[in-house]
C-alpha cells in the first residue's frame, strides 16, 4: 500500500453501499416509528429505540385472509430447507452417476438434466401447474417443493468439482479397495463439503425468496410463505400500518442474509467456481 | 511374500501400442526396478500389475494366478503414487487405517498394524495431523505407511521421489532400500532416474518405447549394457558413442582421427568395413600424451572429479571425467583403452559380444 | 453382485489438454450410477419435459370461449400472437427494458467492482456490505423501493415533489417503467458485482504489472487488457441478467405495479402469466412460453458456445 488514501475509491464505494444499505436501514428505522407519521410521509432515518418490540409484536400479525407471520416464516423456513436439502441430495448422486460411470445413454441423462437450466420455472407455468394437479399435489407441501428441486445449476457445479478430482486419489482408494459407494461417502463427500456448503447458501436463498411458484400452488393460506405474505400486505391500496408491514419485511429478509453473511467465503467461491 | 510372473504382456491404447509382449519373473522378496525414458511405457506397466488398467492380452501371475483381469482391490497389492495421493480429509493415521478398514480389520488390528509402520517410518508424532500439515517427506512416508499396513503381496512404486528435493531424494532413497530388505516384500519400483535404479534394484529392467531391452544387475546392466540406448542411458555423464567400422579380419575397430583399436575380448563376426557403434564411458577415458588431440569447450567441476566437454579433431564430441581438478589448457591428449571398449552394432545397436 | 465389471473403459493416452471434460479414472459398472441419476431425471421428465412438451402442444390447440372444445390449430395461435399488437408492444417493452436492466445492473456492478478490488482499507468490509443485497428476493426489493418511491410516504417521492415533479408512478407510464427498471437492476447489482470481483481477482497480477511497465496507465490499461480479460464473465453475465430480466423479475414488477399502470410494464413474462392464469386463455400463453423457451434456448446456446470455444485456446 502507498500510504496515500485512495479518496476516489472510498467515495464510490460508500455511495454504493449507501445505494444498498439505505433501503434497508429505512426499513428498519421505519418499522420502529408510528404507522401515522410514515402514512404523512414524515419518515426519518433515526430508529425509535423505543419500539423494537414491533419486530416481535408482528409475529402475530396476520396478511389479508390469510396465515399469521411467524406460521408464514416457518413455511419458507421449511421449504427452503426442504428445497435445499432435496437439490444437494438428488444434484450429487447424478452428478457422481454421471462423472464417475459410464453407461448407456449416460450423455443423453447430461443433456436432458442440463436443458432444465434453460427452462425457468416461469416459462413452463401453467403446464406445470397441470401437472402437478394431476398428482394430486396442488395445496400441499410436496407441491411447493418438488419442481423447484430438479434444477441442473447444483449437478453442473458438483460435476464441475467431481471433474477436477485427481486421478491419483480415486485409485489410491481403489487399491484400498474401496468400491464407488465407499469412496463417495467417505472421500468425495468430505472433499467436497465445501462444495455443498456454497450451494446450501445458494438454494436456500433461491427457495426463500421464490413468489410466483409458491402463489399458484397454494390456494390455502396456511401454505403461503413470508414472501407472498408480504406482496399481500403492500398489494392493498389502503395500507395503514406501514411500520408493521415494514417490521414484517425485515423479518422476512432475515434468515436468507444471515445465512449468506454467515457463509460469506463459501457461497461465493462456490457461485463462482461452478460458473467458470 | 509372492512370485511375479508377467507373460507377452501387451497393452494398447486405442490403435496405438504402448507396450510390446513384455516377459518378467520376478522372485519372492525380490525389487525389481523398472527404469527408462518418459513415455517408454513403464507407468503403464505398473498399473497393468496394480489392476489399474486391463491388459490387451498376456498373464500377470502373482502368486502362480492369472489376476490380469482382477481389480486392484482383489489382488493384495499395495502401490506408492507419485504425488502421494493421500486422502486430504483424513488424518495420517486414517489415512493408513483406511485401506484395512474396508478390509475388515478389527480396531485393534488396525492400531497395532498402524503403530509398527508409523514406528517403522518414524511418523509416530504425526499420526493426528492432516496431509496439507505436513512436508513432501512427511507425506511420502504417509504413502509409505499406507502401502505397509496392508502386509500385501506385492509393492508397487511409481515414481515417488520425483516431487522431492534432491538431498531428500538421497535420504528417501536409502529409507526405502532399508525397509524393502527388512520386510521382503516383493516390489516393482519405477522411475526414470538411473541413480535410483542402480541403487535400489536387485535387478533393472529398462524398457525402450515399450520393448524390455535389458533385464539384469545394476552392475551388468553398467557394464554390460545390451544396446546403445541402455549403454547411453545408464551412467553419467552418459556413454560416448562414436562411430567406426570392422578391420583387420574383425579383430580390431578402426575409429575417426586416425585410431584403430584391437578388441581385447577377442574377434567380432562380419567382414571388414561393417559399420559400428564404439562406446567408451567418460570415466574410462585416459589421458595419454601418446593419444589424439581433444579440444576442450566445457569445463564441469563437481569437486572430486571434473567433466571435460569437447571435440576430437574429426568433429566427434567428447565427455571425458578425470578425478580431481583436470588440466587448466583448452586441449588434452586422449586415449582409449581396449579393455574398457563395449561394441554395438551400428545399424540395430546391439551389442557385440 | 459386484459392482465391478471386468472392463473398465478407458480413453485413450490422456493428452495435455485444459479442463477436461471426461474423467479418466472411474468406476465401472451401470447398475448404480442409473440408480443414482434416476431421482433427478425422473423429476426432470415429469416438472421440466413433460409440461414443456404440454406447453407445446397447448400452443397449438385453441378453446372455444366456454372452455369446453378444443381444437387443434397448427401455428395459428403463433401467427395470432405475432399479429397481435399487445404482443408485439409487449415484446418491444420487454426487450427495452432487458437491455435497460442488464446495462445498468451491469455498468454498476462493473464500476464497483474495480473500485473493491484496489488494495485499500475496509476492503472487505465493504465486499460485505456489496454483497448481501443478494439474499433479498426480489419481492422483498419491490416493497424497498415501494418505500422509497410510494407517492405518499417515499422519502424520495417527498423529494422530487418537493422540486416540483409530480410523482406518481401508479398513474404514470414513464415512470412506472423507470421504477420497475431502477427495482430490477437494484436486485441483480449484487449477483453481477460477485462474479465481476471474482473475474478481476483471476487476472494475474503479473499481466497487469507487465502492462504498467509498458507504460498504460489508469482508463487505457483498462480498456486494453481489463475489459478484454473480463470478456468471458461479461459475456455469461450478460446473458444471465437478460434472463434474469426476462423471468425472475416477475415478483418485483408484479409488487410493485402488477403490470400497470394499464400495460405500461407489462413485460412478456408477465403477459403470459395474465393471459394463462387470470384471463385462462390457454392456447395463447402456452404459445408465448414457447416463444420464450426458444428465446432462452438460443441464448443459452450462444452462451456455451462462447464459452466453450474461450475454454479451448
Amino acid at each position: 500500500m502507498n500510504g496515500r488514501v485512495d479518496w476516489v475509491a472510498h467515495l464510490v464505494l460508500c455511495c454504493g453501499v449507501l445505494l444498498f444499505v439505505l433501503p434497508l436501514w429505512l426499513l428498519v428505522a421505519g418499522a420502529t416509528q408510528d404507522a401515522g407519521a410514515i402514512s404523512r410521509g414524515d419518515l426519518s432515518l433515526l430508529p425509535d429505540l423505543r419500539n423494537l418490540g414491533v419486530f416481535w409484536s408482528v409475529l402475530n400479525d396476520r396478511a389479508p385472509g390469510g396465515a399469521p407471520v411467524w406460521h408464514m416464516l416457518l413455511v419458507s423456513a421449511a421449504m427452503a430447507l426442504a428445497i435445499a436439502a432435496g437439490k444437494i441430495v438428488i444434484s450429487l448422486l447424478s452428478a457422481y452417476a454421471v462423472t464417475f460411470f459410464r453407461f448407456p445413454f449416460r450423455m443423453l441423462c447430461f443433456w436432458t438434466i442440463f436443458i432444465t437450466l434453460m427452462l425457468p420455472v416461469e416459462v413452463r407455468i401453467v403446464p406445470t401447474y397441470a401437472v402437478m394437479a394431476d398428482f394430486g399435489l396442488i395445496n400441499s407441501f410436496t407441491g411447493l417443493a418438488m419442481p423447484l428441486i430438479a434444477s441442473a445449476t447444483a449437478t453442473l457445479l458438483f460435476r464441475q468439482v467431481f471433474l477436477a478430482v485427481p486421478d491419483e486419489l480415486v485409485e489410491a482408494a481403489r487399491m484400498d479397495g474401496a468400491g464407488p459407494l465407499r469412496f463417495l461417502r467417505d472421500i468425495l463427500l468430505p472433499v467436497s463439503a465445501a462444495n455443498m456448503a456454497a450451494l446450501f447458501v445458494i438454494v436456500f436463498v433461491y427457495g426463500w425468496n421464490q413468489y410466483l411458484w409458491p402463489l399458484l400452488v397454494a390456494t390455502d393460506p396456511s401454505l403461503d410463505t413470508i414472501v407472498i405474505g408480504i406482496v399481500k400486505m403492500i398489494g392493498q391500496d389502503s395500507v395503514t400500518d406501514w411500520n408493521r408491514v415494514m417490521a414484517t419485511a425485515v423479518l422476512a429478509l432475515l434468515p436468507p442474509v444471515a445465512v449468506v453473511l454467515l457463509m460469506q467465503r463459501w457461497f461465493v467461491k462456490g457461485l463462482t467456481e461452478g460458473e467458470k | 511374500m509372492a512370485t511375479l510372473e508377467l507373460q507377452d504382456l501387451r497393452k494398447s491404447f486405442g490403435t496405438t501400442p504402448v507396450l510390446h509382449g513384455i516377459d518378467l519373473a520376478l522372485r519372492d522378496g525380490e525389487m525389481l526396478v523398472i527404469v527408462g525414458a518418459s513415455g517408454c511405457g513403464k507407468s503403464t506397466l505398473l498399473r497393468l500389475v496394480a489392476g489399474l488398467e486391463v491388459p490387451t492380452s498376456g498373464r500377470i501371475v502373482l502368486d502362480g494366478q492369472d489376476v490380469a483381469r482382477r481389480d486392484p482391490a482383489e489382488r493384495d497389492i499395495a502401490m506408492v503414487f507419485q504425488n502421494y495421493a493421500l486422502y486430504p480429509h483424513m488424518s495420517v493415521f486414517d489415512n493408513m487405517a483406511y485401506g484395512l478398514k474396508i478390509r475388515g480389520l478389527s480396531k485393534d488390528d488396525i492400531k497395532a498394524r498402524v503403530q509398527e509402520a508409523a514406528d517403522m517410518l518414524g511418523l509416530g508424532p504425526l499420526l493426528a495431523r492432516k496431509p496439507r500439515q505436513l512436508s513432501g517427506g512427511q507425506r511420502q512416508r504417509v504413502a509409505m505407511g499406507r502401502a505397509i499396513v496392508r502386509h500385501p503381496k506385492l509393492f508397487l512404486f511409481d515414481e515417488p521421489l520425483s516431487n522431492l528435493d534432491a538431498k531428500l531424494r538421497v535420504t528417501m532413497r536409502a529409507e526405502i532400500k532399508r525397509l524393502q530388505r527388512r520386510m521382503g516384500v516383493t516390489s516393482l519400483y519405477v522411475t526414470h532416474d538411473q541413480v535410483e535404479a542402480m541403487t535400489l534394484g536387485d535387478r533393472l529392467l529398462v524398457l525402450h518405447q515399450g520393448v524390455a531391452v535389458q533385464l539384469a544387475t545394476p552392475m551388468e546392466v553398467f557394464e554390460r549394457p545390451a544396446n546403445t540406448y541402455v549403454a547411453g542411458f545408464i551412467g553419467a555423464p552418459a556413454m560416448n558413442l562414436l562411430p567406426g567400422t570392422l578391420s583387420h579380419a574383425g579383430t580390431a575397430v578402426t575409429l575417426g582421427n586416425g585410431l584403430t583399436i584391437p578388441f581385447a575380448d577377442g574377434k567380432r563376426d562380419g567382414a571388414d568395413g561393417r559399420k559400428l557403434t564404439i562406446g567408451i564411458r567418460p570415466e574410462h577415458v585416459v589421458l595419454d600424451h601418446t593419444g589424439v588431440p581433444m579440444q576442450i569447450d566445457l569445463v564441469e567441476p563437481l569437486g572430486s572429479e571434473t567433466v571435460l566437454i569437447g571435440r576430437l579433431p574429426d568433429g566427434e564430441l567428447l565427455s571425458v571425467k578425470v578425478p580431481g581438478r583436470g588440466p587448466t589448457t583448452d586441449q588434452v591428449m586422449i586415449a582409449f583403452n581396449a579393455a574398457t571398449l563395449h561394441v554395438f552394432d551400428a545399424d540395430t545397436g546391439l551389442r557385440l559380444g | 453382485m459386484t459392482f465391478f465389471g471386468s472392463h473398465r473403459l478407458q480413453k485413450a493416452h490422456p493428452s495435455a489438454k485444459g479442463p477436461s471434460l471426461e474423467r479418466r479414472t472411474i468406476f465401472a459398472g451401470w447398475v448404480l450410477p442409473v440408480l443414482l441419476v434416476a431421482p433427478q431425471l425422473l423429476l426432470t421428465v415429469f416438472f421440466f419435459l413433460w409440461p414443456a412438451a404440454r406447453a407445446m402442444w397447448t400452443s397449438l390447440e385453441r378453446q372455444d370461449a366456454f372452455g369446453i372444445r378444443t381444437e387443434f390449430v397448427g401455428l395459428d395461435n403463433f401467427a395470432d400472437l405475432f399479429a397481435d399488437p399487445l404482443y408485439l408492444d409487449s415484446a418491444v417493452r420487454t426487450v427495452g427494458f432487458c437491455a435497460a436492466v442488464a446495462v445498468l445492473a451491469m455498468g454498476m456492478a462493473l464500476l464497483l467492482a474495480v473500485f473493491a478490488d484496489r488494495e485499500i482499507r475496509g476492503r472487505a468490509i465493504y465486499r460485505t456490505l456489496l454483497i448481501w443485497p443478494y439474499a433479498i428476493a426480489p419481492a422483498i426489493a419491490a416493497v424497498l423501493w415501494v418505500l422509497l418511491l410510494h407517492p405518499q410516504i417515499g422519502l424520495v417521492a417527498h423529494g422530487l415533489k418537493a422540486i416540483g415533479i409530480l410523482w406518481d408512478y401508479k398513474l404514470n407510464d414513464a415512470q412506472a417503467m423507470t421504477v420497475v427498471i431502477l427495482a430490477s437492476a437494484w436486485k441483480q447489482v449484487s449477483y453481477n458485482f460477485i462474479f465481476f470481483l471474482a473475474g478481476l481477482q483471476s487476472i494475474p497480477k503479473a499481466v497487469i504489472e507487465a502492462a504498467r511497465m509498458d507504460g498504460a496507465r489508469g482508463w487505457r490499461r483498462f480498456r486494453t487488457i481489463t475489459l478484454p480479460l473480463l470478456a468471458p464473465t461479461m459475456f455469461f453475465l450478460i446473458v444471465v441478467n437478460i434472463v434474469y430480466a426476462a423471468f425472475d423479475t416477475f415478483a418485483t414488477i408484479q409488487a410493485l405495479t402488477q403490470g400497470g399502470p394499464g400495460k405500461a410494464t407489462e413485460t412478456l413474462m408477465l403477459k403470459v402469466y395474465r393471459d394463462g392464469l387470470i384471463n385462462l386463455d390457454l392456447g395463447s400463453s402456452s404459445a408465448q412460453s414457447v416463444v420464450l423457451m426458444v428465446g432462452i434456448v438460443v441464448l443459452t446456446a450462444l452462451q456455451f458456445r462462447f464459452i466453450g470455444r474461450r475454454n479451448a485456446e
